[in-house]
């Protein structure tokens, strides 16, 4: 039978299983994800983007996922952003310079409060920092004074840390109180007014040309498909990115560990005695030392660069017990007598390692393979869950990191924990299941049962 | 007394037994210390970065010693040369008393020889809750906190997984069977990340359980209401490994447990109608006998090291989360410590499997000398 037909006949069998169908499903889609990933957002870009900083700028703090709000029927506020590029401004020119008047207009529809709200300034071009002076109207009619500003040349209002205003509005935090409906009795749970704000900013610049430019952002509760963590990153991009690398440190760690395993295991079954003796003794050191320990060892100590564990991964692996499964099954096919034609042909004792015994055993390796695959995703899951992830690199693992030191679960975020672990989970289900199935198809003593 | 005729003499096989038992235990034995050795030196050379530790070590040794000695009124009228002097004599009594002089190949056979003898020493950073800087004091009082949750977990999880497997396999192809097959791959998930869920339902969105620690703070003084806390303390890291290896385990053995029961020698007491207790207990429990202790013994040493994670997301002051301590203070005492108990269960176990294997299979009873 040639091998295009077994092959064939091998995935015949494997599509009776549907478990094997849903696993390869579920691989599949993780593929694709992962080739989306890599294609729309390089490698560099979101290096960049997950070290933080100025690119979330206008991003919530810990907002959940917008769906999983909506879902339950919640209307909790995405964020707003309101620049006075589309806000009328009035101007006023006076000696020496002109007076600007901005109506920062929004419709608040929501039924919760915002988690903050800021205000950026930029003025360029100014010899002379221009003053500006903010006046919040509710809908009501109500009116709040926030007080008067300098402008530098990027200038944040943080609205929300105003401790005078937070006095002001009856000890209420500003993003709740500007917002909130006036309060009778007084210890009442604020409650949403909503309709059209406006917020006044009054500016005088001494210069003829140059303007300002503002931005109001309303940070809302909930964001994007995934939310955002403590640092006001999107968790879609972990999420998204996690993907190709655990799926590449799986495999890259299952293919290295067997595939080196095995040729050790013929060598050391071809060559007998010493070469024999040192490989198993090696791999009784081996056993002894404690892999995880290790691991965090050099990850402490050295570096917790994500290929370096890899590294150091495939290197305990080489020796591990695998080894002692394989030589049981090389050990007969040792004596086979196609081997022994082999040899009387003139096969060099490499091409008869890797050309005549390890083949004969590979098939039975393909099950192993795919199970070891979701392992090695766990691993690297565990060690970012210790704070050894890579450390530039954005994965599962370290988003679960940051849940575990924020204590998401204690301060409710639970989408922190529960996105990256579902996706955790579905890696390892998705080979999982494929491997048990292809451990029937390839095994036959297992299929009549 | 009961001695018939038909018997060979007994004596002379029990002293040949005996003989070659006594030849391979020695061989086993010489061959795990030489394990034993060479893991516990590569333990050693890792945890001091082949040496690079000392560096460091001497970095912190001199500036400490000139903190010291500039902080000190005592010495303020001292010149600068002086006080250089000063400096430079406490750094090289210390440095003495460390041995750094020594080049660490020295230093580390020493290491060796002294972690061998099981004299662990004291720990550089690190010490126990009751103030002690021994390395024993320190691993014995964390030993207690793994061995119980450790322990039951895995004893759970054995005698469950192989009398549900037993069950199962006499029931094969049946809807219980066919729904714990299909089970078997959630056991790809670690215990820790089911621990995850669980801390979610159990201690937050349903708060019924602590999602953390071993017992309340403060303790209770009953020594009653003490277990009490720690039982509930224990429930969801036992949940949690429970769930995670449970139905893997129970798979495999179920398999294992069906290719012994379809060999000929079990057909042929079924054919002989035999009852299938009797089969289940003689003839299929009786040949598995030494491949489920092996399992069982290595089940037993195997989470071992494979649980800090589990123990730091339950904040179980085990010997996982103290191995993680001592690593990130680099406190090699205590890492090697930790490394030498574990090569030492693991070289005993692995040496009572050997003597065991001889006395439950008579192939290797008698091959075993030679081999």
């Amino acid at each position: 039978m040639s091998s295009g037909a077994r092959w064939r006949e091998h995935w015949e069998e494997l599509r009776r299983y549907p478990s094997a169908l849903v696993g390869m499903a579920i691989i599949a889609v993780l593929v694709g994800l992962s080739l989306y990933t890599v294609i729309a957002i390089p490698y560099p870009e979101a290096l960049e983007k997950w070290r933080g900083g100025e690119p979330w700028q206008l991003h919530p703090v810990n907002a959940g996922p917008l769906w999983a709000d909506r879902l339950v029927g919640g209307r909790q506020p995405s964020t707003l952003v309101i620049d006075s590029d589309a806000a009328e401004v009035e101007e006023a020119p006076f000696e020496g310079g002109r007076r600007l008047r901005m109506a920062l207009a929004f419709d608040y529809q929501y039924d919760g409060f915002p988690s903050e709200i800021n205000l950026f300034l930029r003025a360029e071009g100014h010899d002379q920092r221009p003053f500006a002076r903010l006046l919040w109207q509710a809908p009501d009619g109500r009116e709040f004074m926030l007080g008067g500003h300098r402008i530098g040349r990027d200038h944040r209002i943080s609205i929300s840390q105003d401790r005078a205003l937070e006095r002001r509005l009856g000890g209420l935090v500003p993003h709740i109180g500007l917002l909130a409906q006036p309060d009778s009795d007084g210890d009442a749970q604020p409650q949403v007014q909503t309709g059209r704000y406006m917020l006044m900013l009054d500016a005088v610049v001494f210069d003829e040309q140059a303007g300002i430019d503002a931005e109001l952002v309303l940070y809302g509760r909930v964001h994007g498909i995934a939310g955002t963590d403590h640092q006001r990153r999107e968790l879609s991009l972990a999420l998204m990115w996690g993907t190709p690398v655990a799926l590449a440190f799986g495999l890259l760690a299952a293919v290295g560990t067997t595939i080196t395993t095995l040729v050790i295991a013929a060598v050391g079954v071809w060559y007998r005695g010493w070469v024999d003796a040192t490989i198993q003794r090696l791999t009784e050191v081996n056993m002894i030392l404690p892999m995880l320990p290790i691991l965090v060892m050099v990850g402490t100590l050295y570096s917790t660069s994500i290929w370096l564990m890899l590294g150091v991964v495939v290197v305990l692996g080489i020796f591990s017990a695998g080894i002692k499964m394989y030589r049981a099954m090389l050990l007969p096919i040792r004596e086979a007598p196609y081997i022994e034609a082999a040899q009387a042909y003139g096969a060099g004792n490499l091409r008869i390692v890797m050309r005549y015994m390890i083949p004969r055993i590979l098939p039975v390796l393909i099950p192993t393979f795919v199970t070891l695959i979701p392992t090695f995703v766990f691993l690297e899951a565990s060690l970012a869950v210790l704070g050894l992830g890579d450390p530039v690199l954005p994965t599962w693992g370290k988003v679960l990191n940051d849940a575990q030191s924020q204590s998401a679960l204690y301060n409710g975020y639970y989408y922190w924990v529960v996105s990256p672990a579902v996706l955790l989970m579905l890696t390892g289900l998705g080979f999982a299941m494929l491997g048990f199935a292809l451990d029937r198809v390839f095994n036959p003593r297992l299929r009549s049962l | 007394m009961n001695d018939s005729p038909m018997t060979p003499p007994p004596r002379r096989g029990i002293l040949r037994d005996l003989r070659y038992m006594l030849l391979y235990a020695g061989k086993r034995l010489l061959a795990l210390l030489f394990t034993v050795l060479v893991g516990v030196y590569l333990t050693i050379v890792i945890a001091n970065m082949g040496g690079q530790v000392d560096e460091l070590r001497l970095v912190q040794i001199r500036s400490q010693a000139s903190e010291a000695v500039r902080a000190d009124p005592a010495f303020q009228d001292l010149t600068s040369t002086e006080r250089n002097e000063l400096i430079e004599r406490q750094v090289s009594q210390e440095v003495e008393r460390l041995r750094l002089d020594q080049p660490f190949v020295v230093r580390s056979v020493d290491y060796l020889q002294r972690a061998m003898r099981l004299d662990l020493g004291r720990a550089e950073q690190m010490h126990s809750d009751r103030g002690s800087r021994e390395v024993y004091d320190i691993i014995v009082e964390r030993l207690p906190a793994t061995l119980l949750l450790f322990g039951s977990a895995n004893l759970l999880v054995f005698f469950v997984s192989v009398f549900a497997a037993l069950f199962l396999s006499r029931r094969y192809g049946s809807a219980l069977d066919r729904s714990v097959i299909a089970l078997a791959p959630t056991s790809a998930a670690p215990g820790w990340f089911y621990g995850i869920f669980l801390i979610l339902v159990f201690a937050f969105v349903v708060p019924v359980l602590p999602s953390g620690g071993m017992v309340t703070a403060p303790p209770p003084a009953d020594r009653w209401e003490y277990a009490a806390s720690v039982l509930r303390h224990m429930l969801l890291p036992l949940i949690a490994m429970f769930l995670s290896s449970i139905f893997i385990s129970i798979y495999s053995w179920r398999t294992f447990f069906l290719i012994h029961s379809s060999e000929d020698y079990v057909e042929m007491a079924r054919a002989k109608g035999l009852p299938s207790n009797l089969i289940e207990r003689r003839y299929i429990l009786r040949p598995t006998l030494s491949p489920i202790i092996t399992s069982f013994l290595l089940m037993l040493i195997g989470l071992w090291s494979g649980a800090i994670i589990l123990e730091q997301v339950f904040n179980w002051p085990g010997l996982g989360s103290l191995l993680f301590q001592a690593i990130g203070h680099r406190d090699t005492p205590v890492i090697i410590g930790g490394v030498v108990i574990f090569a030492y269960l693991l070289a005993v176990t692995v040496f009572l499997l050997d003597i065991l294997y001889a006395l439950l299979d008579p192939r290797v009873r008698i091959e075993g000398g030679r081999r």
